[in-house]
């Protein structure tokens, strides 16, 4: 199935898990805030939501230093 | 009428500061005339804001409060000293967002962080030799009561989870992410979105090293809500954080925040 992750196209397992999904970009999901169909997922529920065909996600990807 | 020294003066036509000089203060060599300095050939115009000083004189209290924004566009003041500002972590960031905002007369800061000053902050963080072993909270406390003793201060000094952001920083009109911690920069994101609707908010990614300038930028994500950095320069063996780069990301999160707060960014407040 198809998802759309900050504007790109990308085919993906079908009914794969947000925090799955990061994981395989090679993202650690804890520094990740997700936007999934217009909603922030809060933290528990990036476990719990599996990706619909044609979810359209954001990720803001945060890096340390400060 | 002119505004001299914050008291109100006559205006006549064709009045040159040189007049206004001579009339109010004869040994004043501090002319600042809407916030900008001054040649006594100036021609005075109906309901300028002057500013007349002798160089080296101690100010009252009162002045001294006048005289910290006299370089500040006319206005301008009012308006941010009724504002209440949160800054998250008072490290290379946070230190310097809190010492910018002071400067510029924000009224109230609530600052939050449970580290003490080390010797490897130093390279960074504004704070002092003599500091060390301190309580970064109290540190920067009395750091800003040097700048700015009208800036009330209120400190958090605890290590701070998602939880505790949207209840501990409810009702401040802007929220400053300066956290080291990448986790810590994510979950205060989600916590402002989920829990502090209506407050503005400036995080930071991406600000390690001694990379170009201008790939620090400032990106709006959501309404109210802006991210600094080049989103890529985490901190890293090899790449550390150093004092200039740090602090033009701290300042465009200064900046922001007073855009946001004066309405210059056509948000929603």
């Amino acid at each position: 199935m198809k998802v759309f992750c900050n504007g790109e196209a990308q085919e993906i397992a079908p009914g794969m898990l947000v925090a799955d999904y990061i994981t395989q970009l090679g993202l650690d999901a804890s520094s990740v805030v997700v936007e999934c169909d217009g909603k922030i997922l809060t933290r528990e529920e990036y476990g719990s939501h599996a990706l619909q065909d044609g979810s359209v996600l954001e990720l803001i990807r945060f890096v340390g230093g400060g | 009428m002119l505004l001299v020294n914050e008291k109100e003066v006559f205006f006549h036509a064709g009045m040159t500061l040189a007049d206004l000089v001579r009339e109010q203060d004869p040994a004043a060599d501090i002319l600042l005339v809407n916030g900008y300095p001054a040649s006594l050939q100036t021609v005075l115009s109906d309901g300028d804001q002057c500013w007349l000083w002798q160089r080296g004189k101690a100010p009252s209290a009162e002045e001294m409060r006048h005289l910290l924004y006299a370089r500040h566009s006319p206005g301008v003041q009012g308006r941010l000293q009724e504002r209440v500002v949160g800054i998250m972590g008072l490290g290379g960031l946070g230190s310097v967002v809190a010492i910018a905002l002071a400067r510029m007369g924000i009224g109230s800061l609530l600052l939050a962080d449970y580290d003490v000053v080390e010797p490897t902050n130093l390279n960074r963080q504004q704070y002092f030799v003599d500091q060390i072993g301190e309580k970064k909270t109290a540190a920067l406390r009395d750091i800003l009561q040097r700048v700015n003793p009208h800036v009330a201060v209120t400190l958090i000094d605890r290590r701070l989870v998602e939880e505790d952001i949207g209840v501990l920083f409810k009702g401040v009109h802007a929220l400053v992410e300066c956290f080291d911690d990448p986790a810590m920069k994510a979950a205060g994101l989600r916590a402002a979105l989920h829990h502090l609707p209506g407050v503005f908010y400036v995080g930071a990614s991406g600000l390690a090293g001694y990379g170009e300038n201008n790939a620090i930028r400032t990106r709006r994500l959501y309404p109210g809500v802006y991210l600094v950095g080049d989103e890529v320069s985490g901190a890293a063996p090899g790449q550390g954080l150093m004092a200039a780069r740090v602090g033009i990301a701290a300042h465009h999160q200064a900046n922001q925040v007073v855009r946001l707060l004066l309405g210059a960014e056509n948000e929603v407040e």
